[in-house]
This record gives C-alpha cells, structure tokens and sequence, in this order.
C-alpha cells in the first residue's frame, strides 16, 4: 500500500537510532500541528489566544470526529469513501427529525449505525471490497439527505446548541473536545484487550482467525464504530452551523483519509494512532483556511495551498520515518 | 452449455447483463419508445467513462492503494488548456488535442513524482496534486467562455447509423488496451506488480518505470477525456469532470477489476460504464426525484457488486 520501494529490505540498524527514529515518527503529527501554529503565530500573533483558538478550531471538533470514524475502517484495512455523505445525512437528521421528533430522530440515527455494522458484515462475508461498496453507499445517504431537506434549512435541537457553544475558562472548547475524543479513542482502541484485536484484524488476520477470534464480528465492530463517530461527527457538524444541507458534509470524506494519515496511519496493516488522528484533524482544520487568509492568499489558490501543506508535511514525514528503516 | 457456463464465469458478463436488464427496463416501461435513441445516448457518454475509466484501470490494478484521484481536476484543467489553445479555429483542433494530451500526461508524471520522491501513498499524493491543480484550473479558466470549434464539436457529436464515431473509436482504443494488457510486457509487467511488487522487482520487471508509465498514461487518458468533453458539451469548465471521480473507479471495480490489484478486465470497463448511463437514463424516464434517484443508484451499485460478489480470499 505505501509505496515498498523493493530492495529496502529493514535492515538491523543500532536499536538506539532506530528507536528514537520511531519516536520522532510518533512525533510527528504533533510537531506539524505546532509548525501550523508557529506559523499562523508569526504571521498574526492576536489568533493565538482564546477567542482565536474558538474561531480558527470552530470545525475542528466534526473534522476530528470523522476522522476517528474513517480510522477505524481504516484499522481493518477498509477505506470509506461514504463517511462525507454520510456525515451529510446526519446532519440533516439532526436539524429536522431529532428536533421535531425526537424520538424518530434517534431510531434513524441508531438504525444508520446499524446499517454500517451490517455493511461490516456484508464486506467480510461475501468478501467485498470496500471502496465500492462505501462508493455506492456514499449515493445512498446523498440520495436519503436530500429526500429529507430538499433545502438547505433544518435547526439544530437547542440542547445540542447549547453543548457546543459552551465556553470552558481558559482552554478553548474545541481543544478541550479533541482531547477528550483523542483520550477516550485511544483509551478504547490502544489500551484495552478488544483494541488489540481489533487492530490486529487489520494487521494479520490470518493469525487471528487461528486464535480462535470471529473475524466477521471484528468487522462488524470496527464499521459500527465508524457508524458512531460519524453520527457523533454530524450531531458537532450541525451543533455549530445551526442548520443544515444536504451537500454539508461532501468535503469530509477526503478531509478523514488525509487526516488519518497525517496522523501516522497507514493504509494496511491495522497501523493507525488515535491521538495522531485528532492532531492530525486538528492542523486541517487549522491550514484550511485561517492560515491562508493570514497569508493574504488570493482565494483562487488557497486550495492549492491546502494541497502544498499536504505534501509538506508527508515529505517530512517520509524524511523521518526513512530514517526508520 | 458449457460455453453458457464459460461465459458466464468471465467477470465481465454481469456488468453486460446489467445494461441489459436496465435498458429492457426502461424499453418495457416506454413501451418500446425510444430504444435505439437511448443505446446512442449511452454510447456517446459512456464513451467519457471508458476512456478515464481504462487509465484508472491500469492504475488500480498496480496494486492495493494506486488508484489516482486526480483525474476530475485533470479533466477540468485539460479541457480548459484544449478550448484556449484551438481557440474556436479549425486549424488548431489537433494542436488542442496534443496539449490537452501533454497536459495531462505532465499531471500524471507529477503525480508518480509525489509518489515516488515523497514516498506518499497513491491516494494522498494524487488527493494533493488534485488541490493544486484544481487551483491552476481555476485562475486559468477564469472567465473562459472560448467554444470548441465547429469542426471539433461536430465530430464529437458525429453519429454514423445511430453509433457515435466517437464510441467506435473509443472501441478501438479499448481492444488496444486490452492487446497492451494481455499480449504486451508493459502490461504483464503491470499485472505482475499487482500481484505482488516485490516478486516483480526480483524477475526483472521494472517496477518503477512501470509505475511511472501507468500514471502518466491515467493522466494522459485524463487530459484526453477532457478535451473530447469540452468538445462534446461545448465549452470547458472547471466541474466538468466532477463525477468522473466516482465514475471511473466505479466502472473499475463493478467490470470486474479486482481493487486488490494484479486482475484486470477491458471489457468490463465498457459493460460498467453503459450500465451506469443507461441506469441514469431508466431512473430519469421513471421521473423519480433527485434524492430517490440517488438512493436507487447506490444501491443498485451495491447490489451488483454483492450479486457479482468479490474475489476469493487469496491474502
């Protein structure tokens, strides 16, 4: 998956190298978040503060979420490509049903999250792959998105509101939410016996289909749990931009991958790291735009800026983790 | 029978069998109303799939991860490049063309740069490039309101007997791809690296120059597409490619490519990329709405590739 350049061969390098080789690795989406802060410092010291953190993270909290979403399929070696729809569709959820009828609005909710854990099921069952089937399903929540609210509109529940336009003291909201997501997702999935298996599934599964494991059911967990933070991922969406559209969460599915792997996932092998996940939400949330309008970056290239930091930050990567081998 | 049975183990058949079954739909619900005009339709737009859907082929099939994301902005950008550089004369249309084909032939060359000096998995390195040429397209285009010449946009509508010239060459095309894949080493050398790169490298193959061919053809059937599209719609735009994204990787994946890489199938591409069209077409004349359109799409997909069903575990 990432690109083996044959012939390199690991080899034994001194173990003392090659650990702190791994630690700067693990590093490293951190130290990116703090190279985008340093410059968006440098270039208007008045953001780095309170009120700057809340306006430039205000999407952090949803972007975040969708990318611990997609990390979990991608920990089980699956990508989903329906996550930005189906972020859309949640919204839309949100901001008609779970106001007006609540009840009917978490039946929806709950019943979406268990069509991702049966497309788990399905992808492993009949050995699908998963491109395609998140490929067709990413029609499917476009097309239910918009039979619900054919027009940009909705209101978001007023409790939902509430949650997230609260103002701790000192730390900004948003930062306080992606700790907590990264804290909880890394306590689940890196620290207990399940996670280890559940990222095993992805890193060898042959070996532990022996042990005795159900692979159907790791698969089934992982999408379900793609399912909820989705869902949680829409619900934050909708929280902060009070209504909603059908076309709203469109970006997310790209934004999700890229994230994943700024954060130090990799695409195979059941290699993904929950902390670097939200760290690495957290800098495109941060390069998407306030950077650029700080850098006086006319509008027509601020997409290609996003693409420039991009590779930036994986060619630094790529110089660390070469290191590495 | 048996030749029933052969043909009906070809991975290919059942994204035929789907065009089929779609048009017999809608033929049976307009009572027979227009069932030739909808085969012309589909081979006219079909043709656009195909064409980007054969590159990303290619590239699929060099192995888990290569799939490249670049190509709706490739489209934009080189359909933009061919209506500035024929700039609505005649004389120019093969000069277009040419540049359009370079175009895009760079992008993809940049594209395996990316994947091969950073390291960057296919996905994000293609995902970046798309930003950036995206932005190129945009301040490019500006305000670019050139038409095709005449003779360019005739022939991209040209019609002989019902079948779209352009379809016929698009055949063409595709049987050369199909030789290029099966009969050719540079495309056993692409099915080698799919089934396993390192057993690749150690026969001989050259790998990397392998890759970079396969991009930079993806990007060059890209730039292509875009002209022709251009041509066809009658002016550039910087969406115009949009939907080929999920268009060409679809069409892969349903004609019976394996994502997995090291398998792929020509026909297939052609047979996925007339169900798609057609599909659109019956949903249109069943007059459902946008959102059940979509719905009905997706699970249509879905249920193709489960009936169809998936390649036996081999990892």
């Amino acid at each position: 998956m990432t690109a083996i350049a044959p012939g390199t061969v690991p080899k034994a390098s001194p173990r003392g190298s090659a650990a702190r080789a791994r630690m700067l690795r693990g590093l490293l989406p951190a130290l990116s978040l703090a190279l985008v802060l340093i410059a968006i410092a440098w270039l208007n010291p008045r953001a780095i503060s309170y009120f700057g953190f809340n306006l430039m993270l205000n999407l952090a909290i949803p972007i975040a979420l969708a990318t611990i979403a997609q990390m979990f399929v991608i920990a089980g070696n699956e990508l989903d490509l329906s996550i930005g729809t189906f972020v859309g569709f949640v919204g839309c959820v949100t901001a008609t049903w779970l106001r007006d009828a609540p009840l009917l609005g978490i039946l929806v909710l709950m019943g979406s999250i268990g069509v991702y854990a049966l497309l788990g099921a399905l992808i492993h069952l009949r050995n699908l792959p998963s491109i395609v089937v998140t490929l067709g399903m990413s029609f499917v929540w476009q097309g239910l998105a918009i039979l619900i609210l054919p027009k940009p509109g909705g209101r978001a529940p007023d409790w939902l509101l509430s949650i997230l336009s609260f103002k701790p003291p000192y730390i900004p909201f948003p930062i306080l939410a992606a700790l907590l997501i990264a804290a909880v997702v890394h306590f689940g999935l890196m620290r207990t016996s399940y996670g280890v298996i559940l990222r095993g599934s992805g890193g060898n599964a042959a070996a532990l289909r022996r042990a005795g494991w159900s692979l159907l059911k790791t698969k089934v967990v992982l999408f379900a749990l793609t399912g909820l933070f989705g869902v949680l991922s829409g619900m934050a969406l909708i929280g902060i931009t009070t209504s909603a559209d059908a076309n709203i969460g469109n970006g997310y599915t790209l934004l999700s991958i890229a994230g994943v792997i700024l954060g130090g996932g990799e695409f195979v092998g059941g290699r993904v790291s929950p902390i670097g996940a939200v760290l690495g939400a957290l800098t495109l949330a941060l390069a998407a735009s306030p950077l650029l309008t700080f850098m006086h970056i006319p509008p027509d290239w601020q997409v290609a800026a996003n693409g420039a930091i991009l590779i930036i930050v994986l060619a630094a990567r790529v110089l660390i983790s070469r290191r590495e081998r | 029978m048996t030749s029933v049975r052969t043909l009906l183990e070809k991975p290919w058949i059942w994204s035929f069998v789907g065009a089929l079954v779609v048009w017999l739909a809608t033929i049976a619900f307009t009572g027979g109303y227009g069932a030739g005009g909808m085969v012309t339709a589909a081979l006219s737009l079909a043709v656009f799939t195909v064409i980007v859907g054969v590159g990303q082929m290619f590239v699929i099939t060099l192995g888990p991860g290569n799939v490249d994301l670049s190509l709706p902005a490739n489209i934009g950008l080189a359909s933009a490049v061919a209506m500035k550089v024929m700039g609505g004369s005649d004389a120019m249309i093969v000069v277009g063309l040419l540049a359009a084909l370079a175009c895009g032939a760079a992008i993809g060359a940049i594209n395996y740069l990316l994947i091969w000096a950073l390291r960057i998995p296919p996905i994000i390195a293609t995902l970046s490039a798309s930003f950036i040429i995206q932005s190129v397209d945009i301040s490019y285009g500006r305000g670019l309101q050139i038409k095709p010449p005449p003779g360019f946009a005739d022939f991209t509508n040209w019609q002989v007997l019902g079948i779209p010239a352009l379809a016929m060459l698009a055949v063409v095309f595709t049987i050369g791809a199909a030789l290029a894949l099966q009969r050719m080493i540079y495309g056993r050398s692409v099915l080698a690296i799919g089934q396993n790169i390192r057993a690749a490298w150690l026969a001989g193959v050259h790998v990397g120059r392998i890759r970079f061919l396969t991009y930079t053809l993806c990007g060059a059937l890209g730039g292509i597409d875009g002209a022709l599209l251009a041509g066809y719609f009658r002016g550039a735009n910087v969406d115009i490619g949009n939907e080929y994204l999920l268009a060409s990787i679809a069409v892969v994946v349903i004609g019976g490519t394996s994502v997995a890489g090291g398998k792929a199938n020509v026909p297939g591409v052609w047979g996925a990329g007339l169900f798609l069209v057609l599909l659109l077409t019956m949903l249109n004349t069943f007059g459902v709405s946008a959102g059940v359109r979509l719905v009905l799409t997706g699970l249509i997909i879905v249920g193709v590739i489960t009936a169809a069903g998936g390649e036996k575990a081999v990892r």
